[in-house]
């Protein structure tokens, strides 16, 4: 391995025509990784206030057939939910992330919501998640894997509920990622970040749109709005300090 | 994987005379296509970003060594590590002894192009492990144990009445008088059958969309989320990849991405966009507890610096192949190997050889579709151009038409005889024609009237109309 290792490296060095890079341009190389210089961005979502790139990012995730319901505070999130799971016909049954931040929702005042908290397992049928940002570029939201926020959640159960608050809406991609490295932990990122954008699809038969392949088949995204938003995030509580 | 591209020409016939595979592509060269169109024109920066995707792939393959081992630093970082692999034996052997190590009897795939280009599947079986494809279309041909014709869409030459056949014979536990007529049953039978596979896997195979430098991540894009459950529930992890994947940094792989999805389904982004690095981290309670980045070369290295080199910026969108009027024709499977298409033609007789691939290049009509809407703007037509070089500078071409076009090079380079020949043939064959307006068969040009008429020459040639419409403006 260490043979193949080196006679592949030497390979794209002749390749190239040249040695190993000398230190200035290894330094220049280093500084390009380091400065996080975003490419051009499309204006699509960038150039919005955020109000309308809130507007966007539901426009686009309806798009690709997730659902959205707005709701004005963290209060109304357990009827919402209740109220979606009895219009899908799906049992009050959720297994929900042991995210802290999902602890300020009043889950009591709902008291037929059976809740489990932790990872998702092969009978779970319905999950409950906070996300780490939502991007209005196309209606994606932004996961990442942690103790608190198990990746299992987001594919073994046939239905995916996203918690999104109003202020986790962000333009872009890169804006998502920003917010992961103004939280220190870009250096290593989190081992699974997952961008969602819709339930889960495959068009490999006659190219048939057909949703729920393998991974949820609805997605359904509580997007809480209004001056009672915590403006916590799924992190805040037990993230390390910036920078 | 065993290529049969000299088998080309046989397989195009017969895939010009399939009827399934005529419809199953009927379909396809529409639907891809207008799909592309729409979604690239709800982005005004769509053209810039294909300047810029560009420019990082080229910026990457210039310093592809330093890259590589910032890489290779950074998934050690991480907890994971990387296997080099110079050839498809290499990374076979690497495959193994990872899961000999992990005590696997079963693995879950996701959708892995380099995984079929070392002929994974058949290595790991003859080594009593059982690889289960779980992407749908590649699930669908490890049952008919047909290799994939499409990148992205491996299934792609299937109608679904073979899907439906393809599963009666191998789902036997099931109700054989169940229904079987619409592609969603079929979706929600393999979503059933393929859940236990997915919690019984002791390994999980994917590839990689990209490779971020910065922070050792490997990224995989998908609809199913099939990849997604290979790689979090088995207890080790396998990315199978190849090193012109690397990107410099997350920035770098977001501009690329939104150049994929828009070239390859049409989609904004794919469903399922997923960076991971590593192995799960202490407390996590999911995620594999091991990361392992088999990376190979297979003669990739050795095209940096030569005139195929723009090849390793495809991000195998499949465009290419979805615009080709050769390709949406007959199908992936005349290719012969792994990678077909424009693409393929390019690629194939880099890996594989001119010697057994000498036919894909010529497999073009040269109308430049590929290149047009190519999301890293490989300038595809071009590169096939190099390879008939080869080919003929190899005496691989058949001495026909090196001795025929000998004969009309003589004849092109001398301006006088050549415009003779030309205004004899035109009034030739304008008088053989006249009243008939077209001709079903010619002498000396079967081959052309075989398949279609010949419009008869209006009877005088092009030069000569030109000279006298020249003549009659001069000034007195």
């Amino acid at each position: 391995m260490r043979a193949a290792r080196e006679r592949i490296l030497a390979s794209v060095r002749s390749s190239l025509n040249r040695g190993r890079i000398g230190a200035d341009l290894e330094a220049e190389l280093r500084a390009r990784i380091a400065a996080h210089r975003r490419n051009p961005i499309p204006a699509r979502a960038a150039t919005l206030d955020h109000r309308a790139q809130v507007d966007l990012f539901v426009t686009m995730a309806e798009e690709v057939q997730a659902t959205v319901a707005r709701v004005s505070s963290l209060a109304a999130v357990p009827e919402a939910v209740a109220h979606y799971l009895a219009a899908e016909n799906l049992p009050a049954e959720l297994v929900m992330a042991p995210d802290p931040s999902l602890d300020a929702i009043p889950w009591r005042d709902w008291p037929l919501l059976q809740i489990r908290r932790g990872r998702a397992h092969a009978s779970d049928q319905v999950s409950l998640t906070g996300c780490h940002a939502a991007v209005a570029e196309t209606g994606s939201l932004m996961l990442i894997s942690r103790p608190q926020t198990p990746t299992t959640l987001n594919f073994l159960p046939d239905t995916h509920i996203v918690l999104v608050e109003a202020n986790q809406v962000f333009a872009t991609y890169e804006d998502g990622w920003d917010r992961l490295c103004a939280r220190g932990i870009s250096e290593v990122p989190p081992r699974t970040i997952n961008f969602i954008t819709g339930p889960s699809r495959t068009a490999d038969i006659e190219q048939h749109i057909e949703l729920g392949a393998h991974g949820p088949r609805r997605l359904h995204i509580v997007l809480v709005e209004g001056k009672q938003a915590s403006g916590s995030d799924d992190g805040e509580q037990d993230s390390p300090p910036a920078g | 994987m065993l290529a049969t591209s000299r088998n080309f020409e046989a397989r195009a016939r017969s895939g010009l005379a399939n009827e399934n595979l005529q419809r199953a592509l009927a379909l396809a060269r529409t639907g891809f296509p207008l799909r592309r169109r729409l979604a690239i024109e709800r982005l005004p920066e769509f053209e810039a970003l294909r300047e810029i995707g560009r420019a990082i792939k080229d910026h990457t393959i210039e310093h592809l060594d330093f890259y590589l081992e910032y890489y290779e630093t950074k998934v050690e970082v991480s907890g994971g590590q990387v296997h080099w692999a110079r050839t498809p034996e290499e990374a076979c052997a690497a495959v193994l002894q990872i899961c000999r190590s992990a005590g696997a009897k079963t693995v879950t795939k996701g959708k892995s192009m380099v995984a079929e280009e070392v002929g994974l599947n058949e290595y790991l079986e003859a080594n009593g492990i059982t690889p289960v494809e779980t992407d749908l279309g590649e699930y669908i041909i490890q049952l008919r144990k047909e290799p994939p014709s499409h990148i992205i869409a491996p299934a792609i030459h299937l109608v679904k009445e073979q899907v439906a056949e393809t599963f009666r014979a191998e789902h036997r536990a099931l109700d054989p008088a169940r229904l079987l007529d619409e592609p969603r049953q079929m979706c929600d039978e393999a979503r059933a059958v393929l859940r236990p596979q997915f919690l019984a896997a002791d390994v999980g195979i994917t590839g990689a969309n990209f490779l971020v430098a910065e922070t050792g991540s490997s990224i995989i894009v998908t609809n199913e989320g099939n990849g997604d459950l290979t790689q979090i529930l088995p207890r080790v992890h396998i990315v199978v990849t190849s090193i012109e994947k690397l990107v410099p940094t997350f920035e770098d792989a977001a501009t690329l991405l939104r150049l994929l999805a828009r070239s390859a389904t049409g989609q904004e982004f794919s469903t399922y966009t997923t960076i991971s690095t590593g192995p799960s981290r202490p407390g996590d309670l999911d995620g594999p507890e091991e990361y392992h980045v088999v990376l190979l070369d297979n003669g990739r290295s050795a095209l940096i610096g030569g005139e195929f080199q723009d090849m390793l910026r495809c991000i195998r969108c499949s465009a290419c192949l979805n615009h080709c009027p050769v390709y949406t024709a007959i199908g992936g499977h005349a290719y012969g190997w792994v990678y077909p298409g424009p693409m393929g033609a390019v690629l194939t007789p880099s890996l594989i050889g001119i010697e057994q691939a000498g036919h894909l290049p010529n497999a073009s009509t040269f109308c430049g579709r590929c290149d047009s809407v190519c999301p890293v703007k490989i300038p595809l037509p071009k590169m096939m151009r190099h390879w008939r070089e080869r080919e003929y500078a190899k005496r691989l071409t058949p001495s026909v038409y090196g001795t025929g076009l000998s004969a009309w090079a003589w004849v092109a380079r001398r301006p006088a005889l050549y415009h003779m020949f030309a205004e004899l043939a035109s009034r030739a064959l304008g008088w053989a024609g006249s009243g008939r307006g077209r001709f079903r068969a010619l002498p000396l040009a079967a081959a052309w009237t075989r398949v279609r008429d010949l419009p008869v020459p209006e009877g005088r040639s092009f030069q000569s109309l030109w000279a006298e419409r020249q003549k009659a403006r001069r000034p007195r």
